[in-house]
């Protein structure tokens, strides 16, 4: 599982709960909240369909790693990573 | 009285299983065009139910209708949809002044059934419950949803009064304007109830169920072989105004409330006690200060179960005995009943009567059933008596709950 191949995951869970944005210009480096409109619980979707959809889970201390999508990958590739092996 | 104290219905937005605004709904009520389906339910299979397809987008993304809830989306459709009706200039309306009272059945099954299936897929582990429940589930999600899609500041919350709803909505909305706690009230009823394989399991277990070959043909108050409601989801609010505000801004008056009432039967959580209603509507009656000889269309709750529509006939063959110009109907036997939408949106079907001049029709009374003989039934097809100024709207509930609107043709 590579970073790129993590980021596009997240993407296609966002694209699910926040189906009225344009995703198709995420900015990896950039704060997700500042480039879409996602609120607190759009952030709870995202770690629910994590654990429902990957069965990865993300502990509460560790929400502000999903900031970017750049973030996301740094953090959780090596959740996909070990879930695999 | 006062024309401060005077209240009138401005606007109306609604969606009903045959009509998503009130002249297709009308037109639909006048030809006898019902629209009932066969619906797969969770765990029950097809049954039948009557369900809208209203344009959900037409007000909200679909980020809020995938967390809201539908008897959220089909309140914002109604609410925005009586405003643009009522010809009102929303970006000036003080919203803190606007008060939303929305009837409801029940809230909370069909959000509690969807997570309860959803954990289900995950062993019944807990973690998988949706932080979204909570803000689905309670009470007030109805009126509170239409608040923030609306920007409006002013009171709301839902008045839970099973099947009487609607117009306990709408007596909410009458009180809180005399009281002069808001201006403008959005009031009515709403219904998500056909998402909930609970209520068709739960009046299938009672006996109370209808079923019919044909879909259209299932829902038949009076007829001799009914045997049964069939559960609708829909919605009616309506913009509602004190008259001197109204004649103010110039706006155009759909009728005026002029009576009212709300009882309890104090007797059966789901026998009808036709007693209580009889003293509901003369207590209506009373508070219009009018005789029944002078309501032209009574609309009549009738659910099309065997017991509760005799129950009723009873009732308004004890008030309105001597009334020759009194004519009554049903709505129900076009979409089925939609719950705490049902006195709401029975009324809307009803107020174009003040225009058109025609009483719409009960159908699918193929027999008559001779315990619910009525003077002046008015059976498939439309009648257009002499004169049509006063309506009359019956809607009760389970646990006894009976409630009567009375409203007025505004000259």
């Amino acid at each position: 599982m590579t970073h790129e191949e993590v980021k596009q995951i997240v993407l296609d869970i966002i694209a699910e709960i926040a189906p009225d944005e344009d995703i198709s210009n995420v900015k990896p480096d950039v704060r997700l909240r500042e480039q879409l409109d996602l609120d607190s619980m759009d952030f709870l979707d995202i770690v629910m369909e994590l654990r429902k959809k990957h069965g990865i889970e993300v502990p509460e201390e560790d929400y502000t790693k999903l900031a970017s999508l750049d973030s996301c990958a740094e953090y959780l590739t090596p959740k996909f990573k070990a879930k695999a092996s | 009285m006062n024309p401060h104290s005077r209240i009138v219905i401005t606007g109306v937005g609604l969606t009903a299983p045959n009509g998503n605004d009130l002249p297709t709904f009308r037109d639909n009520l006048l030809k006898g065009i019902a629209n009932i389906q066969r619906m797969e339910t969770r765990y029950m299979g097809s049954v039948l139910a009557g369900v809208c397809n209203y344009e959900a987008t037409r007000y909200q993304k679909k980020r809020d209708l995938r967390t809201g809830t539908r008897a959220g989306s089909i309140g914002i459709y109604c609410a925005q949809e009586a405003i643009k009706n009522a010809g009102i200039n929303w970006e000036t309306t003080d919203k803190s002044r606007v008060g939303v009272y929305v009837g409801t059945t029940e809230h909370g099954n069909v959000e509690t059934e969807n997570e309860i299936f959803n954990i289900s897929q995950f062993g019944y582990d807990t973690k998988y419950w949706s932080h979204h429940h909570n803000p689905r589930t309670v009470a007030n999600n109805p009126a509170g949803e239409i608040t923030i899609n609306m920007g409006i500041t002013g009171p709301h919350y839902a008045i839970g009064a099973a099947c009487a709803a609607g117009n306990a909505g709408l007596i909410q909305a009458v009180q809180m304007l005399r009281l002069n706690e808001v201006d403008l009230a959005i009031a009515g009823g709403v219904s998500e109830s056909v998402h909930t394989f609970g209520i068709f399991a739960a009046f299938k277990s009672q006996g109370a169920l209808a079923y019919h070959d044909d879909p259209n043909k299932a829902s038949r108050p009076f007829d001799l072989a009914r045997n049964g409601i069939v559960v609708s989801e829909g919605g009616a609010l309506y913009c509602v105004e004190r008259l001197d505000d109204a004649l103010a801004r110039g706006a155009p008056i759909l009728c005026e409330i002029i009576g009212y009432a709300m009882n309890s039967d104090a007797t059966d959580t789901v026998l009808p006690n036709p007693e209580r209603q009889t003293q509901c509507m003369r207590l209506a009656l009373k508070k219009a200060g009018i005789a029944a000889q002078a309501v032209h269309i009574v609309n009549t709750h009738a659910t099309s179960t065997p017991q509760g529509d005799i129950q009723e006939v009873v009732a308004i063959n004890d008030v309105f005995a001597n009334c020759p110009d009194t004519y009554i109907n049903n709505t129900k036997s076009f979409i089925g009943h939609a719950m705490g939408a049902a006195g709401a949106l029975e009324l809307a079907g009803n107020i174009p009567a003040f225009t058109d001049g025609y009483v719409h029709p009960t159908i699918n009374v193929d027999n008559l059933d001779p315990a619910c003989k009525v003077h002046n039934l008015v059976v498939d097809k439309p009648l257009k008596p002499s004169k049509i100024d006063v309506i009359l709207n019956n809607s009760f509930g389970m646990l006894g709950i009976n409630s009567a609107l009375i409203v007025r043709k505004f000259n």
